[in-house]
């Protein structure tokens, strides 16, 4: 389990884990689950079109999980965000539609894109993973405290010149980066569950940000490993795993919360 | 005529019910829509299709009939989200989160046991994009009965919705339960939104189901005007939209044509852009609401 090929699945699925706990406590945080889901979701449009094009599926991710981004941030300006969210989400999986229209995609290569396939990481998809991962964990680093501001109180961020949709619109670009990192290997739905299921674990159970924010990624990280050791002893979808252990944590959690008052 | 209308386009069966059908469902989406856009509950909206999806997807791997299982899926959904708590603005936002995370990691399950299982190949595509297409013309009896049961039940309690909509604490004030109010509604869209990933793939369920209500809720402040235009709207993008994929098979003889769900996308698209952009400058939402 843990030599050959495996050895690149656990060190993208630690890294993935970790840029999405970080990432994740801020989508939890300020309530942008929606564009937390609705990008890497579209994105998948971006990896169709790539394919008809005949260029790397990194490049298609890249394009229209940024252009989703700024889409999203500049429309919400004019509209609330949901519906503005909502709309931009559904005119690029409208996209990828078509373009998988045209290709003659093979059906396991858009199920692995939606959702993913861990184990067939090659070496060559390492570099470009460890690249964006430490992009989006750096940019993390630089927002965190403005970002925390202006999520929690935003008059005081206001007041100390914080331009409120620059910040929006940057932290949409870091979940774009998160985005293209992991799609390709863990699939466009699995990322969204790492980004809701352990931060909103860590948040019923401490009210400090920073502590929140490490335990966030602890559980998103047992979530991950977890997720690999079982997709590899069962042979079942990673996404799978993935999505019920979050979904666990979470129950898990509540529960113990509920029982102790 | 015969340069719009592609040869065979009105005496073709598949159009025929494509057409019937689009606009049932259409019209129920643009209903039910006006709602969820007023309670600012696109995500919720959408995180249902998913959720809808994944009841679809376990229905295939038991041989049951698809209906069942997406409206049953949506209702279950719809239940876990509302016991999670959606009744908060905040808490809302991560219990639909949750449900739609577990729900598209069971869809990866299904998914893939039907696959491996049947060699049902094509099921992820069809599950997820549809089309209104290949749906059988045996469902329009079934579509058209629980498209009207939603609308009816909606129409009811209209006013109490509205107002719950824009302000909880005016209702409550008034004597209604905004609970049961907030659950009646999270019902209906429920099965409104089933029945429509059912019928035309879930993104086009997402999409008729906020861009007619978003674009007319920007035109006029009146709500019938509202829920009128927003019908109109949805079933008139709905009609255009099959209308240019089955003319799209004639452009290029060597292409396979575009789907429908990408025109009819395109269209509520460029609706919405269009209401937008006049207003861009003092863009304002007209009625004032919860934020979400």
């Amino acid at each position: 389990m843990f030599s050959g090929f495996m050895t690149n699945a656990w060190e993208v699925a630690t890294l993935v884990a970790l840029v999405a706990g970080v990432v994740g406590f801020f989508v939890v945080l300020r309530g942008s689950a929606f564009p937390a889901h609705a990008i890497p979701n579209g994105a998948f449009a971006g990896a169709a079109g790539a394919n008809l094009l005949g260029v790397s599926p990194l490049l298609g991710l890249g394009a229209f999980s940024l252009l989703g981004a700024l889409a999203i941030s500049g429309l919400t300006r004019r509209t609330r965000s949901d519906v503005a969210t909502a709309l931009v989400l559904v005119f690029m999986l409208a996209l990828g539609a078509a373009f998988l229209s045209q290709s003659t995609e093979y059906e396991p290569q858009i199920f692995a894109l939606l959702f993913g396939e861990i184990v067939g990481v090659s070496s060559s998809q390492l570099l470009p993973v460890v690249v964006l991962a430490v992009a989006a964990l750096a940019a993390m680093a630089f927002l965190f405290r403005p970002l925390l501001l202006t999520s929690l109180v935003p008059e005081v961020a206001k007041s100390k010149g914080i331009n409120t949709t620059l910040i929006d619109g940057a932290f949409l670009v870091v979940v774009a980066l998160a985005t293209t990192m992991t799609v390709p290997v863990v699939g466009a739905l699995l990322i969204f569950t790492l980004m809701i299921g352990p931060p909103a674990s860590a948040r019923m159970l401490t009210s400090r940000p920073t502590v929140a924010a490490l335990l966030s990624v602890a559980i998103a990280l047992v979530v991950v490993w977890a997720g690999t050791a079982s997709a590899y002893e069962w042979n079942w979808p990673m996404g799978f795993f993935v999505g019920a252990y979050s979904a666990l944590a979470y129950g898990v959690v509540a529960l113990v919360k509920k029982l102790r008052s | 005529m015969s340069f719009l209308f592609e040869p065979g386009f009105f005496s073709n069966g598949p159009v025929r019910s494509a057409l019937l059908l689009g606009a049932v469902v259409a019209a129920v989406s643009a209903v039910v829509g006006i709602i969820a856009v007023l309670r600012a509950q696109s995500f919720a909206g959408h995180a249902l299709t998913d959720v809808a999806t994944t009841g679809g997807s376990a229905s295939t791997l038991v041989s049951a009939s698809p209906l069942v299982g997406f409206i049953g899926g949506a209702v279950v959904g719809a239940i876990a989200m509302e016991s999670i708590g959606v009744q908060r603005a905040r808490r809302r936002d991560v219990a639909t989160g949750i449900v739609l995370g577990a729900a598209t990691g069971l869809s990866a399950l299904f998914l893939y046991l039907d696959t491996t299982r049947s060699a049902n190949t094509g099921v992820t595509q069809q599950v997820l994009f549809g089309s209104v297409f290949s749906v059988s013309p045996s469902t329009i009896p079934a579509a058209i009965v629980i498209g009207a049961v939603v609308v009816l039940s909606v129409a009811l309690v209209w006013r109490k919705l509205v107002l719950t909509s824009i302000s909880e604490e005016l209702a409550s004030a008034g004597g209604t339960n905004v609970r049961l109010i907030g659950l009646l509604f999270m019902g209906a869209l429920a099965v409104a939104v089933g029945l429509s990933a059912l019928v035309i793939g879930s993104i086009l369920s997402t999409a008729l189901l906020i861009g007619p209500a978003a674009t007319a809720l920007r035109v006029t402040k009146s709500l019938p005007r509202a829920v009128t235009l927003s019908i109109v709207l949805g079933v008139l993008a709905t009609w255009v939209g099959v209308l240019f994929s089955y003319d799209s098979y004639y452009w290029d003889p060597s292409s396979q044509g575009l789907p429908v769900s990408f025109f009819i996308v395109a269209l509520i698209v460029l609706s919405f852009l269009a209401a937008t952009l006049p207003t861009w400058r003092s863009g304002r939402w007209p009625v004032r609401t919860r934020r979400g």
